[in-house]
């Protein structure tokens, strides 16, 4: 019978089916971060338990570290605790950490897959919600809560249930400046923020194909704000020749022996789907959020849409939307001022969105009054980044060039904005408070965000470069 | 984890859709490993902008100061994976939520820490919302596991499904982990069988060391 990519992987790795129907699930590779893992620390000490495999975990500090240069333990006082409890689990249990000094250090989600730790059709869980932007690489990822964290350490597995199947089909050529930022947030505005609940999805189509592989994790990174806790790219050679030589991918006669299974990872033709979506990117403008969840969502020329335009059903969250942005609807996104830009987070801020920023702001100064920072995705990042100069080119244009971490994406390190302040953000979610109470946040890509730093008010990228602004 | 057999409490409604847990439980300026949960529920929803209690927030109001069932909308707890958002639940006794539908991941998070996640059918939801409205807090609902009904004032009892194995799980407040590792036999030879097939899963070696 034809299988889908999901159902290769799936049951590959089915280890058996407990007695509660739950399929167990063999997790590859597990990474912890510190704002949860020392619940599943503390309750394995409690409870007794060892961890299965060690050496199938590893740990990275992201949440709650200072990006300020020359940060340390107690930069950030609220992440003290969480960053040295992480480190003393680790050591207790043996488990790499990637640690708050570690020259890889970074967001887990970029550290994984850079390093090549997460691999094409390997299984992988992370205690956070967008784990799935390592399916950017072929690989099967669940975000999860701290329980089951905490169960996976002891067992090296996780109880499912079997999730259906979603194929979303991505075709035509994105235009200039158009980027797999723009495809997700126009994908969540058509299939709404629970339209993927329940479902594994796999991205496949043209677009999806000339995608670079950074650009498939952002696609795949945002796949839970369309309620989907798995999204995958099937690896290609392009996946192939990315993670190649790549510290922890398998090397020499392994790495062949990898590749010849790395090739069969693909849905057979006649796979079925339990639910199929299109989009035809040919003619998507950028794209940015107006409201405060992820499908509140209008091209860069778009307005904010009046109440007799939304669907019934989301009326009362536009309306509440509308209150909670200063916003009136009608109006257009384009030169809305703005107080604030942050280029970073698990979404946007590998070495690739860096460069597309770093090329709208070159020889250009961030406007009067904006607070603009860039936060790589990973210390290796940021490292190459400064190779190539790019922190130059941001520094000299007026932006802040942190260390790396998660940052303002939840605030949970202390960068936030001020209540009011209207922020254009390359993160994933516009939630009310998220990024420091009263904070108004707009989702967009790095191209979009850098235009808007520059200009001061949300500006489109093509036409900035174009130089009509 | 505790078991769930029945539990009695005011229902309150707040009836918003995609109540995300940044909105259940936000991440705080000042905190540390010892959370105060109780405290985090709802935190900022909770208040005015100088600090100050709002009064019109359901849970402020007098009748629903002590909630023990959550009556909300379509794809309740989106959003981050973070637990707190059902501890902080457990920290003020909501035992029960009911919606109309729930994000994946929170609902797991209910079921590991024995909080009944709730869905009527479209019908009864809506019979059951009017009725947790017309009430006002005034009597308590009861809502029990064993026999699988909601019952309280304004109208006869409501029946309401959940997967055998999750009702089972709750009821009997099962351990998770020591459920999985009735299977650590099936685990190691799985362990084995993919150290053969694909060997580079069973091994992480940094290749420059």
């Amino acid at each position: 019978m034809p299988r889908s990519l999901f159902d290769k992987i799936w049951d590959f790795h089915c280890v058996g089916q407990r007695s509660d129907g739950r399929d167990l699930i063999y997790i590859d590779r597990h990474v912890l971060h510190e704002l949860h893992a020392h619940h599943a620390f503390a309750r394995l000490e409690k409870e007794r338990r060892e961890l299965h495999r060690p050496d199938l975990t590893f740990a990275v500090q992201d949440h709650t570290v200072a990006t300020k240069p020359g940060r340390d333990d107690g930069t950030n006082p609220s992440g003290t605790a969480f960053i040295q409890a992480m480190r003393d689990g680790c050591r207790k249990n043996g488990v790499r950490l990637f640690d708050i000094d570690d020259p890889e250090q970074g967001i887990s989600h970029v550290v994984a897959p850079e390093l090549g730790i997460v691999l094409p059709g390997a299984t992988h869980a992370v205690p956070d919600s967008h784990a799935s932007t390592v399916g950017g690489v072929g690989a099967l990822a669940f975000g999860c809560g701290a329980s089951e964290l905490t169960h996976i350490l002891a067992t090296q597995v996780m109880a499912l249930k079997r999730p259906k199947r979603m194929r979303v089909r991505l075709d035509g050529r994105l235009g200039a400046h158009v980027s797999a930022k723009d495809v997700a947030l126009r994908l969540i505005a058509e299939l709404g923020v629970a339209g993927a609940r329940g479902f594994a999805v796999e991205y496949a189509g043209s677009a999806v194909g000339a995608m670079p592989i950074e650009q498939r994790m952002t696609l795949c990174n945002l796949n839970i704000e369309m309620g989907g806790r798995s999204g995958f790219v099937a690896p290609d050679e392009a996946t192939f020749a990315w993670l190649a030589g790549r510290p922890y991918v398998p090397q020499g006669e392994m790495w062949d022996r990898a590749l010849a299974v790395w090739r069969t990872l693909t849905s057979d033709d006649d796979a079925a789907f339990d639910s199929d979506a299109a989009l035809d990117c040919s003619d998507l403008e950028p794209q940015i959020t107006w409201g405060t969840d992820p499908s509140q969502v209008v091209g860069i020329s778009g307005r904010v849409p009046e109440p007799a335009a939304v669907d019934r059903g989301r009326r009362a969250a536009a309306e509440s939307a509308f209150a909670y942005m200063g916003l009136t609807p009608g109006t257009p996104l384009a030169g809305l001022p703005i107080d604030r830009v942050f280029i970073g987070s698990c979404t946007n801020s590998r070495l690739p969105d860096l460069q597309v920023a770093a090329a709208v702001v070159r020889g250009r100064h961030v406007a009067h009054g904006v607070v603009a920072m860039v936060v790589p995705g990973s210390s290796s990042v940021k490292r190459e980044a400064e190779a190539a100069g790019l922190d130059r080119v941001f520094r000299d244009a007026g932006f802040f060039w942190g260390e790396s971490g998660c940052s303002m994406c939840a605030g949970g390190n202390g960068d936030r904005g001020e209540p009011g302040e209207r922020c254009v953000s390359t993160t994933n979610r516009n939630f009310e408070n998220r990024q420091g109470p009263k904070v108004r946040t707009h989702l967009a890509s790095p191209a979009t965000a850098a235009a808007t730093a520059i200009a001061g008010r949300i500006a489109d990228v093509r036409q900035l470069l174009a130089g009509a602004a | 984890m505790q078991s769930f057999t029945r539990h009695t409490g005011v229902a309150a409604p707040l009836l918003t859709d995609d109540i995300n847990t940044d909105q259940i439980a936000p991440i705080l300026h000042s905190r540390g490993l010892k959370e105060d949960y109780k405290a985090m529920l709802f935190h900022r929803a909770r208040r005015r902008d100088d600090g100050s209690e709002d009064p019109d927030f359901v849970l402020n109001k007098p009748q629903f100061r002590d909630t023990g069932i959550l009556v909300t909308g379509h794809n309740f707890g989106a959003g981050s994976s973070r637990e707190s958002a059902v501890w902080s639940m457990l920290a003020n006794n909501i035992r029960v939520v009911v919606a109309r539908s729930f994000a994946d991941i929170y609902r797991e998070n209910c079921l590991q820490n024995g909080v009944l996640p709730v869905v009527l059918t479209a019908g009864d939801a809506d019979v059951f919302v009017a009725r947790v409205v017309a009430v006002n807090g005034a009597a308590p609902f009861t809502v029990d596991l064993v026999t699988q009904r909601v019952s309280g004032p304004g109208g006869p009892d409501i029946g309401f499904e959940i997967a055998a194995a999750d009702r089972t799980r709750l009821l009997e407040g099962l351990d998770d982990i020591g459920l999985t590792l009735k299977h650590i036999a099936e685990i190691v030879s799985w362990e084995k069988r993919a150290a053969r097939t694909q060997p580079w899963l069973q091994e992480t070696n940094d290749s420059r060391r």
